[in-house]
């Protein structure tokens, strides 16, 4: 059931929120042990919750499952790092959550992830895997993982999660149900356990598309507290949403459809695609030029970012402390040693690498300037289409444990969402039939919608069309 | 942009990192593989018009003070504390 469906059902007096959250905290009891995707959950502070909700708001009493690097008052931000593991609770509201609780949503649920969000499969959270719902020996995709895959299993009615390199888009294409990341400083970001600063992005994963949008909608807007949250109004994403794609003009990159694509990948994105035409819109082949340098930029910026963003975490302040150090430096090392996993590890080494004297100009910044250009590629591209459709991901879910000793692989297969993270811009996944892969069949495939900056309300406009036609 | 040998432990003492020898040998051969990858930005022919993308600064706000979290939710989550304040270990060598 969707979160609207579930508001009408409150209105209609046919059930309550504290019912609802009863019976979720019972799915969970019931179901999550396979799946994996909750860390924890507070019935009892929900419950208290509940019986305050104001029905009359835009989101009263509607249950939001939260990704473990969202803070939420009283409640731990684990980040799916053994360094929060313990010793933390949040001392503040996030903005986005102190905006969900004004239009009257319970946080309920801290969703598991890669830890620090580093990664593509939730195979990197310090606590434990989560599993895709569709086919329990297959990843979910990543980092917001356990988000996907809740509201996938029906352990959630939505979820909100973060991307810096398609972590919310990604794994909602693998689980099968929709994933949002707004256009960078559409939403703040104040409150989320930064990754990668110029990339982060907090957005919804939902059942629907009018889900998506009701949550954006919430969340969405200036804070004073991010001095890169944009200070631009926040349209009505509803308002235009049924209008269809009649006139669209929908820009197909033929680099996003070379090698490498998995058959049933290509064959669904390709018949959602002619679907749209069906409909009316204009289909338009289009370049972006610089689409296959976007990870190899990317693995310069985002770590280069994140180990300057981590060494916050030293022992002293919050979190993992090692016991009898010799020295302060002592502690740092012996900290970060026995709180970090291994691709945080490896990330903030990459960091450190690229930065440093000497590196500085030949890595950092040249990923920069090859930023600018696939930035520049979207601008041109911008100028003859709407929206840009193609696959979220290469292939369908992947088996668990299949790129342990190989993470390059792992890097590789985000070439397609990483791109809308460095340019800014905003992105989205909508469920878009099923396809057989490496031995299992009926696997989610997503499409992928790109809109030019602030571009939001077109986005869902052409999400909704293409979920109608589900 | 052709890579020098990583030094991975210097690399990880510069990062505050206590890695094992299984961890540096591990990690020796995942970068040497990423870098390699990372180098392609080397054979892009830049427009010389492109700047870096991060060469403007981003807004600061208003320099004025304003109400941050009080000192008992700062402590809330600190390893150590004592007397209101987090306690660290030596920080300051013997003379």
């Amino acid at each position: 059931m969707s979160l609207t469906s579930l508001r009408r059902r409150y209105l209609n007096g046919e059930t309550t929120p504290s019912e609802v959250i009863a019976k979720l905290a019972e799915e969970i009891a019931s179901r999550d042990p396979k799946t994996g995707a909750y860390l924890s959950h507070d019935l009892d502070h929900a419950l208290k919750a509940v019986a305050q909700a104001d029905l009359s708001k835009p989101l009263g009493g509607l249950p939001i499952a939260i990704k473990d690097n969202i803070n939420t008052l009283g409640q731990p931000c684990t980040c799916g790092s053994q360094f929060l593991s313990k010793n933390y609770t949040s001392p503040y509201d996030a903005t986005v959550i102190r905006k969900l609780k004004e239009a009257g949503a319970i946080p309920f649920g801290r969703m598991n992830m890669d830890e620090f969000a580093m990664g593509s499969a939730t195979e990197n959270s310090a606590f434990q895997n989560t599993r895709n719902p569709h086919d329990h020996d297959r990843i979910p995709g990543g980092s917001s993982g356990g988000s996907a895959a809740a509201v996938a299993d029906g352990t959630a009615f939505a979820a909100l999660g973060s991307d810096t390199g398609g972590s919310i888009r990604q794994p909602a294409s693998h689980c099968g149900v929709v994933g949002l990341k707004p256009t960078y400083g559409r939403v703040s970001r104040f409150g989320l356990v930064a990754f990668a600063s110029s990339l982060d992005q907090i957005g919804p994963l939902t059942r629907t598309v009018d889900d998506a949008a009701l949550i954006l909608q919430t969340i969405a807007g200036h804070d004073p507290q991010d001095s890169t949250s944009l200070d631009a109004p926040v349209p009505d994403y509803s308002a235009e949403i049924d209008l269809g794609v009649k006139g669209l003009r929908i820009g197909i990159p033929k680099e996003y459809f070379g090698e490498g694509i998995h058959p049933g990948v290509r064959e669904n994105v390709g018949y959602r695609i002619k679907q749209l035409e069906g409909l009316g819109a204009e289909i338009i082949p289009i370049s972006l030029p610089h689409t296959a340098h976007a990870v190899a930029t990317y693995y310069v910026i985002a770590p280069a970012e994140a180990s300057s963003n981590l060494s916050r975490f030293d022992g002293i302040r919050y979190g993992n402390r090692a016991p009898n150090p010799d020295d302060i430096i002592d502690l740092y090392h012996q900290s970060r040693e026995l709180g970090f996993g291994p691709e945080v590890k490896r990330r903030i080494i990459l960091g450190t690498y690229v930065l440093s004297s000497g590196y500085y100009d030949a890595y950092y910044t040249r990923a920069q300037k090859v930023r600018a250009l696939i930035t520049r590629d979207f601008k041109k591209a911008f100028e003859m289409v709407d929206v840009i459709l193609s696959p979220v991901a290469p292939t369908p879910a992947r088996k668990i444990g299949a790129c342990a000793e190989d993470p390059l692989q792992d890097y590789l297969a985000d070439i397609f969402t990483i791109p809308a993270n460095l340019a800014g811009i905003p992105g989205m996944s909508v469920p878009c039939g099923t396809a057989s892969f490496d031995g299992s069949d009926n696997l989610p495939v997503g499409l992928q919608i790109l809109a030019p900056h602030l571009g939001e309300a077109i986005m869902l406009r052409v999400a909704k069309a293409a979920e109608g036609l589900a | 942009m052709p890579h020098d040998h990583i030094d991975v432990c210097y690399l990880a003492k510069l990062a505050r990192l206590d890695l094992t020898e299984a961890e540096v040998a591990v990690f020796q051969t995942q970068l040497e593989a990423i870098l390699g990858h990372v180098e392609s930005l080397s054979a892009i022919d830049l427009p010389d018009d492109i700047k870096a993308a991060d060469s403007r600064l981003g807004p600061l706000r208003d320099d004025k003070p304003h109400i941050s979290l009080p000192p008992e939710a700062v402590l809330l989550n600190a390893p150590d504390q004592a007397q209101s304040q987090i306690r660290v270990p030596k920080v300051v060598a013997d003379a």
